[in-house]
This record gives C-alpha cells, structure tokens and sequence, in this order.
C-alpha cells in the first residue's frame, strides 16, 4: 500500500513532481559544477600564472658575481663557472617532475656584429626555443617559447638545430633588418629568421639556438643559467623552514611538497654543481594572488551551495503545501501523523537520488564547458564525490520538507478538506 | 444618536468617499496581513536571492580592482629610460611622480661598475630605498639601510665586499667611497650580486644621474596605457617601454578569473531566481480562491492582472532593496576575509537588482494567473 502510495503519487501528479524534480536537479547542477570548478582552480590558475615567466634560476654553484647592466653582460666571456647542458634533462628525474611545465638554458656570449661595414659590440644570447629534449623513455619539447609566452616574432622562430637567429627589435631597427637578412657575427655569416619583441632587454640582443653560442665562444655544452617554469604551492610556515634542520618524517613531508624552495632543493640534487633558487619577484607574488583567487572562488563556491539549498528546500515545501487536502483525506481515512510524513519523506528521498544524480551528470558537464571555454582545458569532476552530492541533495530536501511536513501532519482534517487555511 | 452608531457613520461616509484606489491598496494590504506565514515565505526568498545576486555583481565589479592591487605587488610595469642609453635628466622624478599623481609607486635607479679593495668588479646602484620598499615587496631584506654610508649588499656580493660583516671601501674612477653593510637583499635575481647604496651618497661618490625609473603605476590597462602616454608627452628625453611579462600574465590571470566569477555568478543568480519564481508561483496558486470571488465578484481581468502584477511588483522592490544591503554586506565581509580590505559598496548594482527582482516577481505572478484565468470561477471556488 505504501509504494503504491508513492509509485501513484508519481504517475498522476507529474507536473508538480517534476518542477520539484527540475528544481533539486538545477540545485545539484550548480552545487556539482561550483564544487568542481573550486577544486580546479587553482591548478588551473597555477597554470595561468606561469605565462609571467619562470620562478625558479638554477646557476653554477661556484659562480662569480654577475656583471650586467641593462642587459650588457661585464663579465669577462669565460670568467666563472658553467653548467654542462648534458645534465639539463635530469631536471625532468626530479620528484616534482610533473610540476616542471618548462626550462630554458641561457647562454649570453658577447660578440662582433658587423652589417654594411659597420661594427658594433652585441650581446648574443643562446637559449633553447623548442627543442626537443629525452630523459629515460620520456621525450618532451621545451625552450622559451614555452617559458616566456611574452616573447613574439614576427618572421619565424629558428630551429633549434640550425644557424638561424632572432634580431631584438631595437637591434634590428638600428640596422634596418628584416626577416631573411644575413648579419655577419664573430667572423660567421647567419640568416635572421625572424625579429623578436620582448620589451626587456632582449630587444637590444641577438637571440639564437645554444649550440651556436657555444660554438662561438668555443665552449660546447657550457650553459650560464637555466631558468625553470615550476607549478608551485603558496609558501607557508613549513616552506620556510631550512631542511637542515628537520626531523625525519617533517622533513619528507618538506621535501615531497611543492613548494619554490623544496623544488630548487630536488633541482640542486639532480644537476651537479649548481645553485638553484626561486625567483622571489615571480614565487613570492604568485603564491599571494593564487592564495587570493582561490579564497574566491572558495567564498563563491559557498554562496552557490547556499543558494542552490534554499532553492531545493523552497521547492519541496512548495510542492507539499498544494498537498493539504491530500493530507485531510489520508487522515479522515485514519492514517496517522508518521505514516503521512513517511509517505512525504519517501517521495522526498526519491526525488533527491533521481534529481541528485541527474544534476550530478548535468553538473559534471556544466564544469567540463567551463573549463574548456575558460581555461582551454579539462574540468573533471571525480566520481568519489557522487555518493556526497547524492547523500547532500537528500538531507537538503529532508530539512527543506521537513517544516512543510509537520505543518501539514499537524493539520485538522475538516479545514484541510474544505479547503480553508 | 449614541457615540458608536455616529463613528460608525463616519467610517462609512468615509469609506464611500474614499477614492477607488484605497480599495486596491486595501486589498494588497490584508493580502500580506492575512496570510502572514506565506507572504514572508515569500519576501524572505526575495531578500535571499536579491542578497545573494547583488554580493555576487558587487565582487564582480570589485574584486579585478582588488586583485590588480595583488599584481602591483609584482613590481614596475613601466620603465622609463634615457634614449639611446643616454641617462635621464636631473628633474625627472618629480616629473613622474606628477604624472602619476598618486596613482602608482617610482624608483630611480642608478648603475655603475666598481671595484672592491681586492680589485674584484662589482655592480653598484644608486637608489631611493624608502621607494624601492614600496615598489619591489619581493626583496628579502634583513635591514634596511637608513644612516650616510650604509649600504644594502646583496647575498651573493656579500662574500666578496665584506666577508665579516665588517666596514668596506669600494673605488670608482679612483674615487673610493667607505661603507658599511646595514642589511643584505636577497631575490633570486641580479640583485644578489649588488651593492645598493642611497642616492645621495652614490651621486656624490660617482656623480652619475640615474639611468633608469621603474614604475609600478596603478589602474586597468587603459589607465596604464593612458599614463604611459603621459609621460611620453611630458618626459620626450626618455624613452617609456612597457614591462610586457608582467603586464600580460596580469592580463591573462585576471581575465580567467573575472570569466570564472561570471559563470559563478551566473549560475548563482539563476538559482536564486528560480527559488523565488518556485516560492512565489505557489503562493499566487494557493490564492486562487481569492482570485475566483474576484473575478465572480466581477472584476475585469485588467484589474484581476494590475493586482497581482502590482503585488508581485511591490514585493520584488522591497525583497530586491533590502536584498542589496544585505548581499553589500556579504561582500564587505567577503572583501574582509579575503582581501583584508572591504568591498566598496556599488550603487550602480542597484538599478540591476531591482529590475531583476521586480522581473522574477512579475513573471511569478503572471504564469499562474495566466493559467488560472482559462478555469472558471465556479470550478476554482468549488475546490475541483
């Protein structure tokens, strides 16, 4: 009798069923796709904050002091120590491999340009661009036009592999070169591929593949520094602490926690010789507007969840008060206060798991378009949540029908009848 | 004639020459008296959702404000050099600084190549170190130097200047200046293998005017844009070149969130609006026995709508109203909690709240009036 109850309140009633049903479904939707979206932000903004270039430098560890102003490198060329660019790869062995999204190594050489008869002193700087780089089975392409997005060429970039260069923009107006011209530099004629505009110093420099560099200066596999592109956690207390320091199991958790400074630790660990350390301009500020974006969303999260309750609880009393005289029949017939809000919850809990699931669904697909709209990237929401939005959505309507229930079991069957209250 | 039938009358000859508005007000006045219970079920959904949506439009005004203050923490987006490496002329800063007029932070800086006592070459700049405080938040300094002849070391430079922490001397063209180390910065970049002296000993000691103003100038980027120009018009011996890296990455990340704010907000108030539009439809239904004596009564569907509409209406301004101050609160505390500084209140949200609350009412009302309007009075009265 009971089922039928239920099962017969489902069949004739669908209009009403099915606008309380519309609403926990929508609340589910939003409530999914927030959760979602919360949960992701921060990586995905992580990401995001990566386009302002790297935060972590690893430089020899027994290095002279820089010697640069403007970007016109004092330092005599063989002065100090390299880096031997046969260990770059290693950077993807580290622990934290995942999180590395890039490194470039830099080589400044200071060279002769000569262009119609005219010499002029320039800095050459050797880097990767996209080069393709294997560590183990794991091949990957790196360079800075992963690492600093700002840099734009007009012409094209040069393969990593040629003799191909990039005129800075202030450089190449001087000149007066475009893409396609050859400059003579240190005695060797090479082919400018294309102009670049950085707005830093670069604009005044020649940009070209490492191996170039290296042959010029005579050097090969010497490397100055290595700037490293690093997913990062917002420093905290822990962070902060030096690692000689720890005990045992702190000092795992230290050295298995992305912070700047465990990473430039594991990157020291994998590059023999070297120095490695954030970057404070970029770590130190990303970890303060990553902390403040996903309080954000967090806060915003929570007000979805609210709102997306009180619409759930609003439309289940709604639904039981048109039920009044339902409710006088059930009691005129002798059926007592427990037995009628069971019915009630019964219904409730259906429409709960039913809208609960769907919204899920619903919700899991809402985040995916976010996240592909917004971020270009996935949004995946893990079933594990299932069960919690499910169990949510049921204690939501229950709290939400409850009020309505009691009103209604409370009341007298004659009014309740005759339509009055 | 006794006291009670003369008040009596008067009420009555009152009532009978009352406009036929008060009637209308009468009947929208007890219909929220009389069923007390559903009419502030009612309101309450509107305030909720008129709070909720107004908190969420006043951080999304607000709060790319507040995380562009976050970016500025990055440092300078404008440099300003002299042409051609030229250095700057001697008035520049104060120039800047009214450019600027408060909206931003500028340094000076001032380079030159040294030597130490054991004939080590070292870069030695000239700044304005309360300046740089404000400019540069990132530098990791133990001490801010404050005295005449105190200088900031970087922590790769310290090892070569003054290994011991003792007094030290460093020579340009022959001229030596005597220092002693106030504090070391540490940054991660070229900074560590610097020497930072104030301006004043540094242009005393080399006589070299600084090359280089860093500017950290606030606002969205058109303002940026705008104050770049300035002081392109006012400054035509320097060349102004904007920190691209910096400003880009502003640009990319602030996008994102003002983009993931919106869908949030989006959808919140969709949620609100349908809790209200579900609440308000079902008190409009329950009252359509008021609605079948009406209408028996022989009011024209024109009234019967103009009630209802009007009801709707009042309740969507007053829910919406009360909403906004409670959702400005809600985003002040949000603010609080997250930027440690309040949301500003923003009274252009208002128009937008209320017309959304008046239009989520009207459509509650009118939907289940236009349905019931098909059903005769006698079916509705008679309870079928």
């Amino acid at each position: 009798m009971f089922a039928r109850l239920v099962y017969e309140s489902f069949r004739r009633q669908k209009r009403r069923k099915l606008l309380a049903g519309a609403a926990i479904t929508l609340g589910v939707t939003v409530a999914t796709a927030m959760i979602a979206v919360a949960t992701d932000i921060g990586d995905k903004i992580n990401r995001e904050l990566r386009t302002i270039g790297a935060n972590l430098l690893v430089t020899p560890e027994e290095d002279t002091l820089d010697l640069e102003i403007g970007g016109v490198n004092l330092k005599p060329q063989s002065d100090g120590a390299f880096l031997n660019e046969a260990d770059l790869p290693k950077i993807k062995g580290t622990f934290w491999h995942n999180n590395i999204t890039g490194f470039a190594p830099m080589l400044p050489v200071n060279t002769v340009l000569q262009r119609d008869g005219r010499t002029e002193g320039v800095t050459l700087l050797g880097t990767y661009f996209a080069k393709q780089v294997a560590f183990g089975k794991e091949a990957f392409s790196t360079g800075v036009r992963s690492t600093n997005p700002w840099w734009r060429v007009s012409g094209a970039w040069p393969d990593d592999g040629s003799q191909d260069v990039l005129l800075g923009e202030r450089l190449a107006t001087r000149l007066s070169a475009k893409p396609g011209d050859l400059v003579t530099v240190s005695g060797r004629e090479l082919r400018v591929s294309g102009i670049l505009s950085t707005g830093g110093n670069e604009d005044d420099e020649i940009v070209a593949p490492i191996a170039l560099a290296q042959a010029i200066l005579g050097k090969p596999g010497a490397v100055r520094r290595v700037y490293v592109s690093a997913l990062t956690k917002p420093e905290d207390a822990l962070a902060r602490r030096d690692p000689k320091s720890m005990s045992g199991p702190v000092y795992d958790r230290w050295y298995c926690s992305p912070y700047p400074q465990s990473i430039a630790f594991q990157l020291q660990e994998a590059i023999p010789h070297s120095h490695a350390e954030q970057i404070r301009q970029v770590a130190q500020n990303e970890g303060a507007v990553l902390t403040r974006i996903e309080g954000l969303i967090f806060l915003v999260t929570l007000a979805a969840l609210f709102a997306s309750a009180l619409a759930v609880s609003a439309a289940m009393a709604t639904a039981i008060f048109e039920r009044r005289s339902e409710v006088g029949l059930m009691k005129a017939l002798g059926a007592g206060g427990a037995a009628v809000a069971s019915v009630f919850f019964a219904e409730a809990m259906l429409l709960a798991l039913i809208g609960g699931l769907v919204g899920f669904a619903a919700g899991g697909f809402l985040a995916r378009q976010i996240g592909r709209s917004i971020f270009n990237s996935q949004i995946t929401i893990s079933p594990v949540l299932l069960p919690v939005i499910l169990a949510i959505a049921v204690i939501v309507a229950f709290t939400g029908s409850a009020a309505a229930i009691r009103k209604a079991v409370g009341l007298d069957p004659v009014f309740a009848l005759r339509g009055e209250l | 004639m006794s006291v009670f039938e003369s008040s009596v009358r008067e009420v009555a000859a009152r009532r009978a020459q009352a406009p036929h508005s008060s009637m209308f007000l009468r009947m929208m006045l007890r219909a929220a008296v009389l069923r007390r219970g559903r009419a502030a079920a009612a309101l309450l959904a509107m305030i909720v959702a008129a709070a909720v949506a107004s908190a969420m439009l006043n951080l999304y005004v607000d709060a790319q404000a507040k995380l562009r203050r976050e970016f500025r923490n990055y440092g300078a987006n404008i440099v300003l050099v002299g042409r051609n490496s030229a250095s700057l002329p001697p008035d520049e800063l104060p120039q800047v600084e009214s450019v600027l007029a408060g909206r931003g932070v500028a340094a000076p800086f001032a380079l030159v190549v040294a030597k130490t006592s054991d004939s080590q070459p070292l870069v030695v700049a000239g700044t304005d170190f309360a300046r740089v405080r404000q400019l540069d938040r990132w530098w990791s300094v133990s001490n801010w130097p404050t005295a005449q002849g105190d200088a900031l070391v970087g922590v790769r430079a310290m090892s070569a200047v003054s290994p011991k922490n003792l007094p030290f001397e460093l020579s340009f063209q022959g001229r030596t200046i005597h220092l002693k180390s106030a504090g070391t910065v540490q940054t991660g970049a070229a900074e560590d293998s610097r020497v930072y002296l104030s301006l004043g000993d540094f242009a005393s000691w080399t006589g070299v005017p600084p090359s280089t103003i860093e500017i950290a100038a606030a606002g969205s980027p058109e303002e940026i844009a705008g104050i770049m120009h300035q002081l392109e018009q006012a400054i035509p011996a320097a060349e102004v070149r904007p920190v691209r890296q910096i400003m880009e990455g502003e640009a990319r990340v602030l996008d994102k969130t003002r983009a993931t704010l919106l869908a949030a907000a989006a959808l919140i108030i969709l949620t609100a609006a349908l809790c209200v539009l579900s609440t308000l439809m079902g008190w409009v239904f329950d009252r359509r026995r008021d609605f079948a004596i009406m209408k028996a009564l022989g009011a024209s569907d024109r009234l019967l709508n103009g009630f209802f509409a009007a009801e709707a209406a009042t309740l969507g301004a007053i829910g919406g109203a009360i909403g906004f101050i409670f959702g400005v609160g809600i985003a002040a505390w949000i603010g609080r909690v997250n930027f440690h500084a309040p949301v500003v209140p923003r009274f252009s949200v208002l128009p937008f709240v209320l017309a959304g609350s008046i239009m989520v009412t009207l459509l509650s009302a009118i939907l289940p009036i236009s349905l019931l309007r098909r059903v005769q009075p006698a079916v509705i009265l008679r309870g079928e």
